[in-house]
C-alpha cells in the first residue's frame, strides 16, 4: 500500500479515531500513516454489530437480551459467570430466571456489567 | 525520564517498543514484532468466537513480549493476581516506584475504545506510566495520544473472564535493556518465522492454514439470502482488518521490519523481499474488498472466487518464505 492510497474514509465505527497503519512512502520507505478508516471495515464491523442487536431484539428474555447487548454469546457469559452452560441455557428462560437467589443473579450483573434490577429488565 | 506515548499499528508491538525507548533502547514497532517472529497465520475452527472460527494473522497475545525477553535479556518479570484488589493495589505499588507497567486487557471494559470496536478479546495490551487519584495514565498504542482510565474500569478490563482471561496479568522491565546483536537476531527471527509459516506439522498453521480455509469458504452456500454464510465472510475479514490490525497489516509491518533490518546490518536482499511482501499485504486488502463487496449485495456472492484469491495469495506466501528462508541462509556471519 502507498502512502497515498492509506484509506482516509471516514469510518463511523472509529469514532472520530485514528489508526496507524504502515504504508510506502515516495522514498520507498515503509512508514506509520494515520488512517482515519477503510468502507470495508466499516462494512465487516457493522455486519458483526447489527447481527448482536438482532440477537437482543430476538431474546425471549432479559437475560438473553442483556447477554447479546453485552455482546456475549452463552459460551461466553457462562464462562465469565463460571457456571455451566447448561445451566445458563436454562436461567435464559424467563420462569426459571425469576426463582434465582439474589447471590446467582449478583454474579450475572457483574460478569455484564450491569446492575441486579436491570437485570430483570429490558430497557 | 518523561514516559513519551506513540502511536502503533499493532497493541503488543506497540507496548514492547515504547517499553524499550523508556528504558533508553531505541527499537521501533515494526522491528519489535519482526524480532519476536511475530507473523503468522492460523485457522482454528475448534476455537468459536460467537460461534465462528478463530483466524489469526499473527503469533498468539503474549508471543512478542516472551520472544523479546528471551532474545534481548530483558528480565521481563510477569505477575498474575487472584484477587482484583491485590493486582491494583500492586499495580500502584509498581507506579510508585515510578516502574511504566504493560497490563493484559478485555478491550471490552476500556471505555475510551470507540463502542463499535469494543468486542470480548482479553488479550489487548496497554501500558500504564502514571496515576492522579483514581485515574490511570494510560498509553495505549493504538490511540493516537495517551487517555485517561478510571480505576474501577482498570479493573474490570483487567479482570475480565473467560478466554484468554487476562487474571490482572501485568508485567515490567527489571534491567536496562542492552544493545542487541542485530544480525544475529534477525537472522534467528527469520528463520523462525519461516519455519512456522512453512513447516508447522499442524496443517491449520502457516500457508497450509490458508489453504485450509479456502476449503472452509469453498463450502459456504452461495445464496445472496445467506446470512450465516455472509457472517463467516465478513467473520475473516473483521479478523483480519479490524480486530488487531489485520492480516495485511502485519503483513506490512513485517515488510517495515525487513526495510529496517537491511538498512540496520546492511544486508541488501532482504529490500527486496520487503517490496513483494507488500504487494502480498495488497492482495490481502483486495480479498478484504471484494468480500465486503459481496456482503452490501455490489457483486454477485461467489465464496469460490474469495477461496480462489486466497488460494493464490498461499501460493505466493509459500514462494516468498521460501526465498525468505534461502536468503537467511545465504546471509554470511
Amino acid at each position: 500500500m502507498r502512502e497515498r492510497d492509506v484509506p482516509q474514509e471516514g469510518n463511523a465505527t472509529l469514532a472520530g479515531h485514528r489508526k496507524a497503519v504502515y504504508a510506502v512512502g515516495e522514498d520507498g520507505k515503509l512508514r506509520v500513516v494515520p488512517s482515519r478508516g477503510w468502507e470495508v471495515e466499516e462494512v465487516v464491523t457493522r455486519q458483526a454489530v447489527e447481527d448482536l442487536e438482532r440477537r437482543a431484539r430476538e431474546a425471549r428474555s432479559p437475560l438473553e437480551y442483556h447477554m447479546y447487548r453485552a455482546r456475549m454469546d452463552i459460551a461466553m457469559l457462562a464462562g465469565a459467570v463460571g457456571i455451566w452452560r447448561w445451566r445458563l441455557r436454562r436461567h435464559l428462560r424467563p420462569q426459571v430466571f425469576a426463582r434465582l437467589p439474589l447471590r446467582l443473579r449478583r454474579r450475572y450483573a457483574e460478569a455484564l456489567g450491569i446492575a441486579v434490577e436491570a437485570l430483570a429488565r429490558v430497557d | 525520564m518523561r514516559f513519551q506515548h506513540q502511536h502503533a499499528s499493532h497493541c503488543e508491538s506497540g507496548v514492547m517498543s515504547s517499553l524499550l525507548r523508556h528504558h533508553g533502547l531505541a527499537l521501533s514497532e515494526p522491528m519489535a514484532f519482526g524480532l519476536a517472529s511475530a507473523l503468522a497465520f492460523a485457522y482454528l475452527p475448534f476455537i468459536r468466537l460467537n460461534g465462528l472460527p478463530l483466524i489469526a494473522y499473527r503469533m498468539p497475545p503474549g508471543a512478542i513480549v516472551r520472544a523479546l525477553d528471551r532474545g534481548l535479556d530483558l528480565g521481563v518479570r510477569f505477575e498474575t493476581f487472584r484477587s482484583p484488589e491485590a493486582g491494583m493495589a500492586r499495580l500502584d505499588a509498581l507506579l510508585d516506584e515510578g516502574k511504566v507497567v504493560g497490563l493484559q486487557t478485555s478491550i471490552y471494559w476500556l471505555p475510551y475504545i470507540p463502542p463499535d470496536l469494543r468486542f470480548h478479546f482479553n488479550a489487548h495490551n496497554l501500558l500504564v506510566y502514571g496515576r492522579e487519584g483514581d485515574e490511570y495514565l494510560v498509553s495505549d498504542p493504538v490511540a493516537e495520544t495517551p487517555v485517561r482510565c478510571a480505576r474501577q474500569d482498570l479493573q474490570k478490563a483487567r479482570f475480565a473472564k473467560g478466554v484468554l482471561a487476562p487474571k490482572g496479568r501485568l508485567y515490567y522491565l527489571t534491567r536496562s535493556p542492552p544493545a542487541g546483536d542485530w544480525r544475529a537476531l534477525g537472522r534467528r527471527a527469520l528463520a523462525r518465522t519461516a519455519h512456522i509459516m512453512l513447516h508447522t506439522p499442524l496443517p491449520l498453521v502457516g500457508v497450509r492454514g490458508i489453504r485450509w480455509l479456502a476449503r472452509a469458504v469453498e463450502r459456504l452456500g452461495c445464496a445472496e439470502d445467506d446470512g450465516a454464510a455472509k457472517l463467516y465472510i465478513g467473520h475473516i475479514v473483521r479478523m483480519q482488518e479490524e480486530i488487531g490490525t489485520g492480516g495485511a497489516g502485519f503483513r506490512f509491518i513485517y515488510a517495515a521490519f525487513l526495510q529496517e533490518l537491511a538498512a540496520t546490518t546492511g544486508y541488501g536482499p532482504l529490500e527486496a523481499l520487503a517490496a513483494r511482501l507488500v504487494e502480498i499485504g495488497d492482495e490481502w486488502q483486495q480479498f478484504a474488498f471484494a468480500a465486503a463487496k459481496m456482503i452490501k449485495r455490489r457483486i454477485a456472492f461467489e465464496p469460490p472466487a474469495l477461496a480462489a484469491r486466497l488460494r493464490d495469495i498461499a501460493s505466493r506466501e509459500q514462494r516468498f518464505f521460501a526465498d525468505l528462508n534461502q536468503a537467511r541462509l545465504a546471509w554470511a556471519l
